[in-house]
């Protein structure tokens, strides 16, 4: 896993409260993992923090799951 | 009880006559005091009268750039944290609806709804990763009865006390409280230049027979201000001696 993926990871654990073990790539935050939209809204915000990036309301839509996440952020840096 | 030691608190429309009210009573309470107004020399003079290491910061809230930097500016004041956002101040351009002006209209919505929702917005964020804020809008009587004249002021807080509804539901499972005061009749230089008639027949409408104070409204905001107003949330404290219970 590259460090972004365990970066976004630990931030996912973090603010969703669930078990590491469930956050994989292929998860969805919203399905799997038990996300609402207002969580989705604080961890981009936790992303924009922890990565330095800015993720526009329009790229923040697309990010449905953990790998989602990582690609737009592995993309801006 | 509603103890706002160690609370931080940014409060628009701080200089005037609810507004310092408002701000006396969260600091005697306690709270530490970001202060917002349109006129520097005012608000330094207000300022100086409060206890605490409270800060002043100038701001047009019919400019949307200023108010969008006011919070930041705010959380940088106040030391890196914003626990309590009152949405103060306003403003009245009144005319009959006939012949009420777009200007009239849209500075009226501008600076008392659209200020209050932009402010809103950016305390959120800082109040969502605290996991706790207290959000309160002085809203008005007249936005839940209408009023005469008066049909861009009724709107702007009819406006925000619905948008205060809907931030509450959004923003109670972070601790976020969101509520309103709407004050009736409140003592001014304005109701203090009526004569006696004047005075008389709006006593007249109010069960509790005369005008409240500035006071009356700080103590509302102090209390929803508060920890143990925490399971309040959506609401609207009337503070109007009884002259619409609604």
């Amino acid at each position: 896993m590259s460090e972004t993926a365990d970066r976004v990871k630990k931030i996912v654990v973090e603010h969703l409260g669930v078990e590491a073990e469930k956050v994989t790539e292929d998860a969805s935050f919203i399905d799997d993992l038990g996300a609402d939209s207002l969580d989705i809204v604080e961890l981009v915000m936790a992303f924009e923090e922890e990565f330095g990036v800015e993720i526009p309301d329009d790229a923040a839509e697309k990010i449905g799951t953990v790998k989602d996440a990582i690609d737009f952020i592995d993309s801006k840096q | 009880m509603f103890d706002l030691t160690g609370m931080t608190a940014l409060v628009t429309g701080a200089s005037g006559g609810i507004g310092s009210a408002i701000a006396g009573a969260l600091a005697a309470q306690g709270a530490t005091l970001a202060l917002s107004g349109s006129n520097a020399d005012k608000l330094a003079t207000f300022a100086a009268t409060l206890s605490g290491d409270n800060k002043t910061i100038v701001c047009d809230l019919a400019d949307p750039a200023a108010v969008d930097q006011l919070v930041p500016q705010a959380v940088e004041a106040l030391g890196g944290r914003i626990d309590i956002l009152v949405n103060n101040a306003g403003v009245t351009r009144d005319n009959l609806a006939m012949r009420m002006k777009d200007e009239e209209w849209d500075q009226v919505i501008r600076i008392n709804l659209e200020a209050a929702f932009r402010l809103c917005r950016a305390a959120a964020k800082p109040m969502m990763k605290a996991r706790f804020g207290r959000i309160i809008s002085i809203t008005s009587v007249v936005g839940v009865t209408g009023n005469p004249g008066q049909a861009n002021y009724a709107a702007s807080k009819a406006g925000l006390i619905g948008m205060s509804k809907a931030l509450a539901q959004e923003l109670a499972s972070r601790g976020i409280t969101v509520n309103c005061v709407a004050p009736g009749f409140i003592r001014s230089a304005m109701t203090d230049a009526l004569n006696d008639t004047q005075t008389a027949a709006i006593n007249s409408r109010i069960p509790a027979g005369q005008l409240g104070e500035g006071s009356d409204i700080g103590a509302a905001v102090a209390y929803l201000a508060s920890r143990e107003a925490g399971y309040v949330t959506g609401q609207t404290l009337h503070v109007n001696g009884g002259m619409a219970m609604i």
